[in-house]
């Protein structure tokens, strides 16, 4: 081995050990990272990198069948779907990644607290979390946006509040657990504040099952803004979005399926393969969980 | 002839070799401890006895454990089965988590003297109080009645032993079977243990990490280091003329009334798992006796006066330094 | 109280109760882990506080360091009333007062390293240490428990029992304080571990001329290890022996003593056995708590409860028919 490929393979042993190694370089993992990663660049470059403008329409061209000019054909409009899938996938992604992303920091705010100090803040968590708990996601979302109107960020904002329940849970089931550690006491009998013991202590530990969570939320979450928008409650026209897509292609399923069917593909391929990262990144940190053992 | 005789035990487990060539006797009326730190091979010891190895993965490599004229290491499961329990009776660790938490306790004993000894639940529930009533369980009819939960650990403890008691065993063993409860009752309990072995001429194998409990209950002793038999010997053989320094060392590290302070050390290292075995004397590592050919040649056991021991150079013995 | 040093803290008729209620709608209790107890903790010297499970020792450890609130009565610290102090002043003050804790499994962080878990006292007191400096005190303090400067990196799963307790010690020493509880240290130990941790422990104490307040339920290990040794029983102070082998007093510590395993086989006990179980610290009879199972009990036992009365020499027992 000579002198100057010692680095490169330090980088690729300390990579290989790294979580993101343990999740990447797995068959499941590395499938479904590679085409996130896609769907992510696809959604960030999509003005500059669709086939047509999502919103140009030729009354001429609609509904024609996928060929060479339109990959995926065209809609009711003689919009290009595969452009207004592309266009989508900024929808889809931007809104149930910041959705879960807030519901997950407020969940973990709110269930570490009532976990940490317990009390009538707790119980008063605990009732709010029980009873949307017994609610599906869905129906929360419907009532919420039929309360704030419909549109892009109250999608956001019900999806985010639908979720909310299953983060304060769990993260204030894992913090009553490490709660009762010897080293919280431990660190408490040094003279630590609360703040020192929650965020050094408590929430890096209960961190990972929740990350997870987060992690498969995303994929409900993206099915959920889809069905929102398909009944016209998420995106608002022009703007394109997988489930304002199939709502649009519903009236014309025999005639011109390929309108309702390609966006319902994006929607489940998208789904599952979050679920496939998600069930990498459990592998992989049960993994770290067994070598903590010994 | 003992009543049971192991000789020159090994196992495999996954492909490590955690026992190497372990010999003991125990016969009725008697108590053997076992002792050993943790990682010594006693618990592993007494699954290769009840044939509970393969639970773990494990099975027995070579060598022999004869019980009363059948060989245990070559028997056939099912043939096992029909022992388990009703001639070899197991005492695990914890009361706590040995007993079903939905099944009220008359049952859990019942179940014993119903399935070995062909009892109708009539005759099993007299037996049962009865045996109960002998452990000293106060109102034995009434806590017959109970759930495990409704029970302190000491009681729960009584409890396993009826179980084990119930079908009338010829051995019984027990592992670490006080260290779960509180002093007090820990004697109680032994104490309890030493009399049934007197009273019902049953053999006792006693596993066990405290040199303290093997010096008021046993009759002989078998110190394991590191899945070998350092020394074994009569009881007050060991504690007054130990020759091997690991026995030496065990028995100083329970203070007694003349220990003079500072003259508690303990053992400087730790028990090496089974991967990291030593060569030679697995011991030699932490021996204050080592010397040449100890870190390379696997001393041979020797008997004398009546005990074994592996050691080049053991104490007591004559034999130079 | 203590005979000639001078008490480096102090409690008195320190109590705690614990309430706790039985489903949503069921009746609330009372349970008195540590009943009224005054007792004098001498500078420089190892007192041993033994008993079972459920006589309140773990609470009364919690209490001294006020890690638990007592329900009455005060810790006095080197002559300052704990309760009176500020949360800030307390933090403070946790320098000079620390604890090492029965379960080393748990007692470290599994997501820090050694180096990291010595180094977050000074961190959470708020000193600021150089890289340089940070090494030597990490170096110094693994030096100081008997490890090599290579554990700094290793994380607590890649130690033993016996490592991870020792990192325990150095932690609680990490900021030089005068006063260490040690609540059963050595309880979940091997017995040659065990030898080993109490032999570093009295080896730091004679160095670092520490006081110590040593928690256990051996009471063979108490007398090896103590200067003066505080029995408990269901949260009440039975008897307290001014030497370590002082003879038992209180019908309590005599089963104690007997319930003790000697390494010696010439010395088996004549079986002498304590009957029935610890009852439940609910609900506690009026009179002595050990009169249920005490061999000298009589209907005085039963009704009224003895005081902790001290003879001249400083031994004390509560009992109305001392031995």
């Amino acid at each position: 081995m000579t002198a100057a490929t010692a680095p490169h393979d330090h980088f690729w042993l300390t990579f290989r050990r790294s979580l993101a190694g343990k999740v990447l370089l797995t068959p499941k993992g590395g499938v479904a990272g590679a085409y996130l990663l896609v769907l992510v660049l696809i959604a960030l470059t999509a003005p500059w990198i669709t086939p047509y403008p999502f919103d140009q329409q030729a009354l001429p061209l609609a509904n024609r069948p996928p060929s060479l000019a339109n990959w995926l054909g065209t809609d009711e409009f003689g919009r290009d779907v595969l452009s207004r899938i592309m266009y989508g996938a900024r929808t889809s992604l931007s809104v149930s990644v910041t959705a879960i992303s807030v519901s997950v920091l407020v969940g973990m705010a709110l269930g570490a607290a009532a976990g940490y100090f317990g009390g009538m803040f707790d119980r008063g968590v605990t009732a709010a979390v029980d009873l949307s708990w017994s609610f599906p996601e869905i129906l929360i979302a419907l009532i919420l946006v039929a309360i704030i109107g419909p549109g892009l960020h109250s999608t956001m904002l019900a999806i985010a509040i639908a979720y909310l329940a299953q983060f304060t849970r769990l993260t204030r089931a894992q913090i009553m657990g490490l709660k009762g550690e010897t080293y919280i006491e431990a660190t408490l009998s040094l003279g630590a504040s609360h703040g020192h013991v929650v965020f050094r202590h408590l929430m890096p530990n209960a961190l990972a099952p929740v990350i997870v969570c987060g992690m498969l939320a995303t994929g409900d979450a993206i099915i959920l803004e889809a069905t929102l928008g398909f009944f016209g409650l998420g995106a608002q026209p022009p703007v394109p979005s997988w489930g304002a897509m199939m709502s649009s292609g519903s009236a014309l399923i025999f005639t011109a399926p390929w309108i309702i069917v390609f966006p319902g593909l994006a929607v489940a391929i998208t789904v599952v393969m979050i679920n496939l990262f998600g069930d990498a990144l459990i592998r992989a940190l049960d993994i770290r969980a067994n070598l903590r053992e010994g | 002839m003992a009543l049971l005789t192991v000789e020159n035990l090994g196992i495999d487990i996954h492909g490590i070799r955690p026992l190497d060539g372990v010999s003991f006797s125990v016969d009725k009326g008697e108590i053997l401890g076992i002792v050993g730190e943790s990682g010594s091979g006693k618990s592993l010891t007494a699954l290769s006895v009840i044939g509970l190895l393969p639970l773990i993965g494990g099975r027995i490599l070579r060598g022999s454990i004869r019980f009363d004229g059948i060989d245990l290491a070559t028997l056939p499961e099912a043939e096992f089965r029909r022992l388990r329990g009703r001639r070899i009776a197991f005492i695990t660790q914890n009361p706590m988590t040995s007993l079903d938490p939905v099944m009220r306790i008359g049952a859990q004993i019942d179940q014993v003297s119903m399935l070995h000894l062909g009892l109708d639940a009539r005759a099993a529930q007299a037996r049962s109080i009865e045996i109960m009533a002998q452990l000293r369980i106060p109102e034995a009819a009434t806590i017959y009645h109970h759930f495990p939960h409704q029970l302190s650990g000491g009681m729960k403890q009584r409890i396993v032993i009826a179980m084990a008691l119930a079908a009338d065993p010829d051995l019984i063993i027990a592992d670490e079977p006080t260290t779960a409860l509180d002093v007090t009752i820990q004697a109680q309990i032994v104490d309890l243990l030493v009399e049934l072995v007197r009273e019902r001429d049953v053999a006792l194998i006693l596993i066990t990490h405290d040199m303290g409990v093997v010096a008021q209950t046993c009759d002989r002793v078998v110190v394991l280091y590191a899945g070998r038999v350092a020394e074994s010997d009569a009881v007050a053989a060991i504690f007054e003329r130990p020759r091997h320094p690991y026995t030496r060392a065990l028995i100083g590290c329970i203070p007694r009334d003349e220990t003079a302070h500072g003259n508690l050390t303990g053992i400087p290292g730790a028990v090496p798992s089974v991967a990291h075995y030593p060569a030679g004397c697995r011991f030699h590592p932490r021996c204050p006796r080592r010397g040449a050919p100890c870190d390379h040649i696997v001393p041979v056991s020797a008997a004398m006066d009546g005990g074994l021991f592996a050691c080049h150079f053991p104490e007591n013995s004559g034999v130079a330094r | 109280m203590s005979g000639g040093a001078q008490n480096l803290v102090e409690l008195r008729q320190l109590s705690k109760r614990f309430e706790s209620r039985r489903g949503l709608f069921g009746k609330p209790r009372a349970m008195t882990a540590v009943d009224d107890v005054t007792l004098g903790i001498p500078k420089g010297r190892v007192t041993g506080v033994v008993g079972e499970s459920g006589c309140g020792k773990s609470t009364l450890a919690r209490l001294v360091l006020r890690l638990l609130e007592a329900s009455s009565g005060e810790v006095v610290f080197d002559g300052m009333p704990l309760g009176q102090l500020s949360g800030g002043a307390l933090r403070k003050l946790r320098r000079r007062m620390q604890m090492v804790f029965q379960d080393p499994y748990s007692a470290i962080d599994p997501r820090y390293n050694m180096a990291d878990a010595l180094l977050e006292p000074h961190r959470i007191q708020g000193i600021r240490l150089s890289r340089a400096d940070a090494r030597t005190v990490v170096g110094e303090l693994l030096g100081m428990v008997g490890l090599g400067p290579q554990i700094a990196a290793s994380f607590p799963h890649q130690l033993s029992g016996g490592q991870r307790q020792r990192i325990g010690i150095a932690r609680a020493l990490a900021l030089k304080p005068d006063f260490l509880v040690l609540d059963e240290p050595t309880a979940s130990l091997d017995v040659s571990i065990q030898a080993q941790i109490i032999a570093l422990l009295e080896q730091l104490r004679s160095e670092l001329g520490l006081t110590y307040l040593f928690i256990s339920h051996d009471l063979g290990l108490v007398r090896y290890f103590c200067d003066r040794i505080v029995v408990m029983y269901l949260g009440r102070v039975v008897e307290v022996l001014p030497q370590p082998h002082a003879a038992p007093r209180h019908h309590y510590t005599r089963a104690l003593l007997d319930s003790n395993f000697v390494p010696d086989p010439k010395r088996r006990r004549t079986i002498r056995r304590l009957t029935g179980e610890i009852p439940s610290a609910f609900d506690l009879p009026p009179g002595c708590a050990f009169a249920a199972r005490c061999p000298r009990a009589d209907a005085t036992c039963r009704a009224i409860r003895p005081d902790l009365t001290q003879t001249a020499d400083g031994h004390a027992a509560a009992c109305h028919h001392p031995l």
